[in-house]
């Protein structure tokens, strides 16, 4: 009998809302305690900062260059390498309950089997396996839908489906009404009972297939929670947890306008562009909604709300560690919990996502609770990782030679770990072309500074870039791109990038869908 | 260059495949046929200018037939469920120099993001059109934006 594997995905989940990593906004005990009694990374970085591209990266442990998925919509490819179809071939039970979202959502036509699946196939999905998952049910943002969580809520909870907030508005753009108190976009009142949120859902279904495992069976589980994600419409009975009203300010948030738009100004264009409403390069913000008219109170609410989900889904992962413990292998668990990339939440007056290269949706949240049994000593490494990593992790875990095909490596168990094995820098690229916008950049993030350069796109002639300080502007307000004092930093960071960014796959796999 | 961010949305995607034009007119060229080549359609019934496909989703989709002319072989039909502001698919089929066919889909809609949901279901149909007609296909991909051309990239991995 060998260890099993939790990991645990949060979506758009920043690193600051746990209380380990320094939140104070939401309680989220159990995951401090995993943080307590394992691996506490303080730099760990997405390969790409939007949903399909990063959790591509997850499975197959590859960079989005690499497995191909450069943007929501494009559907990583059905026979692309992944980390559950070894481990699966290692003789370990595999799951995935929750989001996946390899496949694009808007697919009237079931082309995708994580669409078609809750319709045709239950939970067994054909042939037996997809992704090497034996066993998938999905959810997303809501209960519209042909995803299994959705498929239940209309047969079971009909009356319950008006509370949510509607993702998409009837354009099928990411919508833009607002709501709760402060008429936040994507924020409503949602009366929904607390235990068929799909939070909980979530939590229910990973307790009902682990309860079908025998005792002596080695798993992987990947329990995707949806949220935090927007929209941030959780129960009703559970907001007043925190009080929107007695929220601080987030310290990346510059209430002083002038202030905000001179930080703005002096980054690439693309973000004044947006701020004012000018430019929508993405699909993953409302194309409708002007970030300059984002209010004070609004960042507290939506910061509230996010919260609440936060301390939701702790509890859930609470009830789902209890169940594993009484099944009696709590000793041989090993649990990682992560999320896909960040969300910018009121930091440069912003919401949202989108080719933004920041901490806010960079630094993400990561732990590695190693099984007790392995005794492997509690640590907080401050070395670059990224979720390119953990794939390799998990075939550490289970006793496996990772494949060629993965790009990254275990994570180290430690500093002096990560300095041995040459952990030393992480990259996150972007691309994006939407109806005649395109923005491209490729980022290093090195020793105590983040660089970004730009391509040529709409906005950009390929000169541009931002190159950060880390440890003298934690919140990224000062961009050194053209400060001469550092310009033969910028030319080396720069360099490096390049020197290890791996070549882009060809031919390019085409934009399916919007997401 | 303008940022142009307009509701309307237009996809194109092509195929090339080895074979005379008129053979795969044939196929494509049907109104009645959609479901024999264009995967996740299920069914569809034409009366008169008036054609109803049913998705494999089991969603309905009633469409307007505008041109189907055998001598161009150019097919063209709107969407016409409420959802669509607009919508107008084409597809041509040309004769290239060495007796090839191109095969070209375009799909113009608003909402925007409808064209890439339509638009990508029609590049999965035209990648399929090879096996179909029992060619070996080579498949071209065109669209509205520059895919952008970064510098080449030598080495993979972080670490």
């Amino acid at each position: 009998m060998g260890r099993k594997i939790l990991l645990v995905t949060t979506d758009q989940q920043r690193y600051d809302t746990l209380g380990c990593n320094g939140g104070q906004l939401s309680s989220t005990p159990n995951i401090d305690a995993l943080a307590a009694g394992g691996i506490r990374f303080e730099r760990a970085h997405p390969q790409s900062v939007v949903c399909m591209p990063s959790r591509s990266t997850i499975l197959t442990g590859q960079h989005p260059s690499t497995h191909g998925v450069w943007m929501n919509g494009v559907p990583l490819p059905v026979d692309a390498p992944s980390v559950a179809d070894v481990l699966h071939g290692s003789g370990y039970r595999t799951a995935l309950v929750g989001k996946a979202h390899f496949e694009p959502f808007l697919d009237p036509f079931f082309r995708f089997v994580e669409n078609s699946m809750a319709t045709t196939d239950g939970s067994v999905p054909p042939g037996g396996l997809h992704r090497g998952f034996e066993h998938l049910e999905m959810a997303t943002h809501g209960a519209i839908g042909p995803l299994h969580y959705a498929r239940w809520m209309m047969a079971e909870h009909p009356e319950a489906l008006g509370g949510f907030y509607p993702a998409l508005d009837g354009s099928l753009q990411v919508n833009a009404a607002g709501g709760g108190d402060t008429g936040a976009p994507q924020v409503k009142v949602n009366p929904i009972e607390r235990g068929i949120y799909h939070t909980d859902w979530v939590a229910d279904r990973t307790i009902g297939w682990l309860d079908t495992l025998g005792a002596d069976e080695d798993w992987f589980c990947w329990m995707s929670f949806p949220d935090p994600h927007h929209p941030w419409d959780p129960p009703e009975s559970e907001v007043g947890r925190v009080d929107w009203r007695e929220v601080p300010l987030p310290a990346g948030y510059p209430e002083a306008r002038a202030e905000r738009e001179a930080i703005l100004d002096a980054k690439p264009r693309h973000w004044r562009l947006w701020y004012d409403g000018t430019l929508v390069s993405n699909y993953e913000a409302p194309a409708e909604w002007v970030p300059a008219t984002l209010t004070p109170d609004q960042v507290r609410e939506v910061n509230a709300r996010n919260a609440v989900e936060c301390e939701l889904i702790d509890e859930a992962l609470g009830r789902v560690l209890a169940r594993i413990a009484e099944r009696g292998w709590a000793d041989d668990l090993d649990v990682v919990f992560t999320t896909d990339h960040g969300e910018l939440q009121g930091d440069f007056g912003l919401l949202f996502k989108g080719p933004y290269h920041v901490d806010a949706l960079m630094r993400l949240p990561l732990i590695w609770r190693p099984a007790p049994s392995s005794t492997t000593p509690p640590s907080v490494v401050s070395r670059p990782v990224g979720l390119v990593d953990l794939a390799p992790t998990f075939c550490a875990i289970a006793g496996i030679a990772p494949p060629r095909w993965m790009e990254g490596e275990a994570l180290p168990v430690d500093d002096a770990d990560a300095t041995q094995r040459g952990f030393e820098r992480v990259l996150t690229e972007w691309d994006s072309e939407l109806f005649g916008v395109d923005v491209h950049l490729r980022t290093i993030m090195r020793d105590h500074w983040v660089c970004s350069t730009y391509l040529p796109g709409t906005s950009h002639d390929g000169t541009e870039g931002e190159l950060y300080d880390l440890d003298d502007d934690p919140l990224q307000r000062v961009n050194r791109w053209d400060d001469p004092a550092v310009a033969a930093l910028r030319g080396d960071l720069v360099a490096d990038l390049w020197d290890h960014q791996p070549e882009k796959r060809t031919p390019e796999l085409v934009l399916e869908a919007p997401v | 260059m303008v940022p142009v961010t307009a509701t309307r949305g237009s996809v194109r995607h092509a195929v090339q495949l080895a074979c005379p034009p008129d053979r795969v007119w044939a196929l494509v060229g049907d109104p009645a046929r959609i479901h024999e080549w264009f995967p996740g359609i299920e069914s569809c019934t034409v009366e008169g200018d008036e054609r109803t496909v049913v998705t494999r989703s089991g969603l309905p989709m009633p469409e307007r037939l505008l041109t189907v002319d055998h001598v161009l072989r150019r097919f063209q039909y709107r969407m016409i469920a409420p959802m669509f502001k607009e919508h107008l698919g084409t597809l041509d089929v040309h004769e290239l120099d060495d007796g090839t066919s191109l095969v070209v889909y375009s799909t113009d809609a608003d909402p925007a993001p409808l064209a890439l949901v339509i638009g990508g279901a029609a590049r999965n149909a035209l990648s399929r059109l090879p096996a179909k007609l029992g060619l070996e296909g080579t498949e071209h991909r065109t669209t509205a934006g520059d895919p952008g051309a970064g510098p080449v990239a030598t080495r993979k991995g972080t670490h």
